[in-house]
């Protein structure tokens, strides 16, 4: 039967073509303006380590002065240097980093490379394993290392192909700033999308070229790079930063269990306390401990304009199918007679109906083909955008079937009302007017 | 207008048909209107003027390797000795951002020493007394930075300057009764107070983002240069001499002193390239907005055709009786065209409720002005015009039906 249907609807379809051109490319066009923009929705707004995000907190207090105060006020988004330590001290999450963001010039030893800066990261040595960083070659380096300020460094593969060419390169020495450093680690392509332990580096760039323990970035004189937010008399000055009343590091936590979540929030409001009672802190307590999802939420990763075009998308895919809607319904009701025949030979209302449903879902299919090569061809578009983010836009799996299901879907959903409008004609009517 | 009653009558026998071109006009409508006004907010930031003379205007980034990060001061020198040598440069300047940049330094101002707020907000350029001409700013009243008064400084510690110049905008919100020249200013936290020796008409922050958007004009020149390894080169070229500096500069500089980075993405542009980098977002979403603007109205269009052309089909007997009962071939079209303005009135009812609302709803959830009524207007105009025109040829088809159909198979 569905083979018949099958061929009824191609025949009615090629009877009327530019009609059902004009469908099939309203629905195309819907379909692929919004899988385009959907996809690079769905790109940006995942989970930059899945399995794992669920576990990783961002912590935040509150040790500004009284100016400006308002009960309930977001705490800044970064801590200052004494808090950070001091949470690194306390050691009440499983595993936990301090860090923050620099630019560090790089000498190559070849005589024929010029010198270049390189991104940095300087942090701790719970970074790598925190954040299940893979590693093609040696390791990260330890806590005592970080005690110690070891000149260590921890390059990213595609630096290690630059000066090492992609060469096992642990033991070598990189110089950086007129100092040398011993490379312990070579990192496997890692790119966690969106950047998100330090979202003042742009929020989808790639991960830095260099990591470098925090204590000797400082005693290196590295330079600091993102965000310094600083009250009173803080001056943003880096050579003083450990003492200045500013926020510049990124402090991440892990916590395995629920009740470590309360715990771990519970201690901050301790910390809060206790500062406060010692003079540093002069707000009451205000923490809060968004996991990573949440953290990306609130820090408004997803670029407001590509939200923007998503709704603009949908809203074009809802007038496409509106009009396909009115087509259909058209192209039923036109064709009264040949359905009051059918009807009036034995067709029940179900048949008749579920024939047109054939013939909608067969305009859908065809729309979600042809949306599918629009949205390749948006998607290259967007690739070609200068945006950061715009090389990560690529249909996956996942994309392509919701592409097929919402194309079909929907157009299966548009052909019913037409389809149910054409069945409800009296056979007998149509009959006697022809 | 007789013809309102007969044409509501036969309407209500096609509501399905009616309510889904009605629904699609307000759908489209309410879609265009708030992508039109998108696009003209897009566009308006996008000409916006950023004071300089853009022309014969190119920026070099560069970053010294190798010496203390805070100590370039004599290689700022040599390099902008080499680069005034240049046959093709009429002027340079090494200062720490510029209009459309994207990235600089900015503070808070104020005009009483004890006040607790800043006044207002401003981006702040340091650089020498060669700024202005390099930059092509125009000076309204005052004057210019003397030599004598350029201090060089390191960026963690830049004394608070005796003389100062800022844009119009900067002057006229400090001190709003228009003599701003000669009165003091307080940079950020200071207490040390700065004479405004000079006003500039019009000069840009370096941000074009919506964040920027309160204060995109407020500018404040100190006559200060900095000794930092980072430092952005302007160059103005003589008349026409663009292309040869462009080429020359960069080598001059690499001539002087091999130990500095010059990104080779975007490191040496011209200011056109500037700001097609910095207007990149807004323009490609204008035109993105566009397109769909256009396709949805063709969409709409196409639908609006094609329905109109089932009922002159279903309607033809119809229209044979009437014409052989006296109606004439304008009647037939009227009616068509009238019918199509009366579905097309109610379309573009709702739709403008529902672009307010759509407005309304954007406002809340992204930076954005209140949609103004000239722009609905437009919209229900635009939409009316297109009903119209895509009902006329299935009208006129319909108007050439003969009188004879009406004896035909009854």
């Amino acid at each position: 039967m569905f083979s018949y249907y099958l061929d009824l609807a191609l025949r009615s379809l090629r009877r009327n073509r530019v009609l059902t051109a004009l469908m099939v490319l309203a629905i195309a066009l819907g379909i692929g303006a919004s899988m385009t923009t959907l996809t690079v929705l769905h790109v940006l707004s995942g989970d930059p380590l899945p399995g794992s995000s669920d576990t990783l907190f961002y912590p935040q207090i509150d040790p500004r002065d009284m100016d400006g105060y308002e009960p309930g006020k977001e705490p800044p988004r970064q801590v200052t240097w004494t808090d950070g330590q001091n949470l690194m001290r306390a050691k009440r999450g499983d595993r936990q980093a301090l860090m923050t963001g620099g630019a560090v010039p790089v000498q190559p030893a070849q005589s024929g490379m010029e010198p270049f800066y390189g991104d940095a990261r300087y942090t701790t040595a719970d970074f790598f394993p925190m954040f299940k960083v893979p590693f093609l070659y040696g390791h990260g380096w330890s806590a005592s290392d970080d005690e110690s300020k070891a000149r260590v460094v921890v390059i990213t593969r595609t630096l290690n192909d630059k000066l090492f060419g992609g060469k096992d390169s642990t033991g070598q020495t990189l110089r950086m700033k007129d100092l040398a450093f011993q490379v312990i680690g070579v990192l496997d392509s890692w790119r966690p999308n969106p950047h998100f332990y330090d979202v003042y580096m742009g929020n989808y760039a790639a991960a830095e070229d260099v990591f470098v323990p925090l204590s000797t970035s400082r005693d290196a004189h590295f330079d600091h790079n993102g965000s310094t937010d600083c009250w009173g008399t803080g001056g943003g000055d880096q050579e003083h930063a450990e003492t200045s009343p500013c926020v510049w590091l990124q402090f991440w936590v892990q916590l395995d269990s629920a009740a470590k979540v309360a715990s771990y929030k519970e201690f901050l409001t301790h910390y809060s306390q206790e500062q406060k009672s010692l003079g540093r802190f002069e707000r009451p307590p205000n923490v809060r401990l968004p996991d990573l999802m949440e953290w990306l939420d609130i820090n408004k990763v997803v670029p407001g304009d590509v939200r923007l075009q998503t709704w603009l998308a949908f809203g074009f895919l809802l007038v496409c199918l509106v009009n396909t809607v009115g087509l259909m319904l058209a192209k039923f009701l036109r064709r009264a007679g040949e359905l009051g025949v059918r009807r009036a030979l034995g067709a029940s209302k179900r048949e008749v109906f579920s024939q047109l449903l054939v013939e909608s879902g067969v305009i859908g299919l065809a729309g979600g083909i042809g949306g599918l090569v629009l949205a390749f061809t948006g998607l290259w578009l967007v690739r070609l955008q200068p945006s950061n983010y715009a090389s990560l836009a690529h249909l996956d799996v996942k994309m392509l079937l919701i592409t097929f299901l919402l194309a079909i879907g929907s157009t299966l959903l548009a052909g019913l009302l037409p389809a149910w409008r054409a069945c409800q004609i009296t056979p007998a009517l149509q009959l006697k007017s022809q | 207008m007789l013809q309102i009653k007969p044409i509501l009558a036969a309407l209500k026998r096609h509501k399905a048909g009616t309510v889904l071109i009605a629904l699609q006009i307000a759908l489209t409508l309410a879609i265009v209107c708030n992508a039109l006004f998108i696009i003209s907010q897009r566009l308006d930031r996008v000409h916006r003027p950023t004071g300089l003379v853009e022309s014969d205007l190119m920026a070099i980034q560069n970053r010294f390797v190798g010496t203390e990060e805070n100590n370039a001061a004599p290689l700022i020198k040599a390099d902008l000795a080499a680069l005034r040598q240049l046959p093709g440069v009429q002027d340079v300047v090494a200062v720490n951002s510029y209009p459309l940049r994207g990235g600089g330094w900015s503070t808070g101002v104020r005009t009483d020493v004890d006040a607790k707020d800043s006044k207002a907000h401003t981006t702040q350029y340091f650089g020498d007394e060669h700024t202005l001409a390099t930059m092509g700013v125009r000076l309204v009243e005052g004057r210019n930075f003397r030599s004598d008064e350029i201090v060089e400084a390191d960026p963690q510690a830049i004394p608070d300057p005796a003389a100062i110049i800022v844009s119009k905008a900067l002057a006229d919100k400090m001190y709003p009764d228009g003599h701003a020249l000669g009165k003091t200013l307080y940079i950020g936290d200071s207490k040390k107070p700065s004479t405004i020796v000079g006003i500039v008409e019009r000069l840009q922050v370096p941000w074009n983002g919506t964040w920027s958007d309160s204060f995109y004009e407020n500018s404040l020149i100190q006559p200060v240069q900095l000794t930092s390894a980072f430092t952005n080169y302007l160059i103005r070229a003589k008349p026409g001499q663009l292309g040869d500096v462009l080429k020359a500069a960069p080598a001059a500089l690499v001539k002087v002193n091999r130990m500095r980075v010059i990104p080779s993405d975007r490191g040496v542009r011209t200011f056109a390239e500037v700001r097609e980098h910095a207007y990149k977002g807004d323009r490609g979403m204008a035109i993105l907005m566009g397109v769909v603007c256009l396709v949805l109205l063709g969409i709409t269009a196409a639908g609006i055709v094609g329905l109109t052309s089932f009922w002159v089909g279903q309607r033809r007997k119809q229209i044979g009786v009437r014409r052989a009962l006296g109606a004439t071939k304008h009647d037939i079209l009227s009616y068509f065209l009238t019918e199509n303005l009366l579905i097309g009135v109610a379309g573009v009812v709702i739709g403008a409720l529902l672009a307010i609302a759509m407005n309304l709803w954007l406002v809340t959830q992204y930076e954005m002005a209140r949609l103004s009524v000239p722009y609905v207007l437009v919209g229900v105009a635009a939409l009316l015009l297109l009903g119209q025109g895509a009902t006329l040829a299935p009208a006129m088809r319909a108007s050439r039906v003969p009188p004879v159909e009406a004896t035909r198979s009854v």
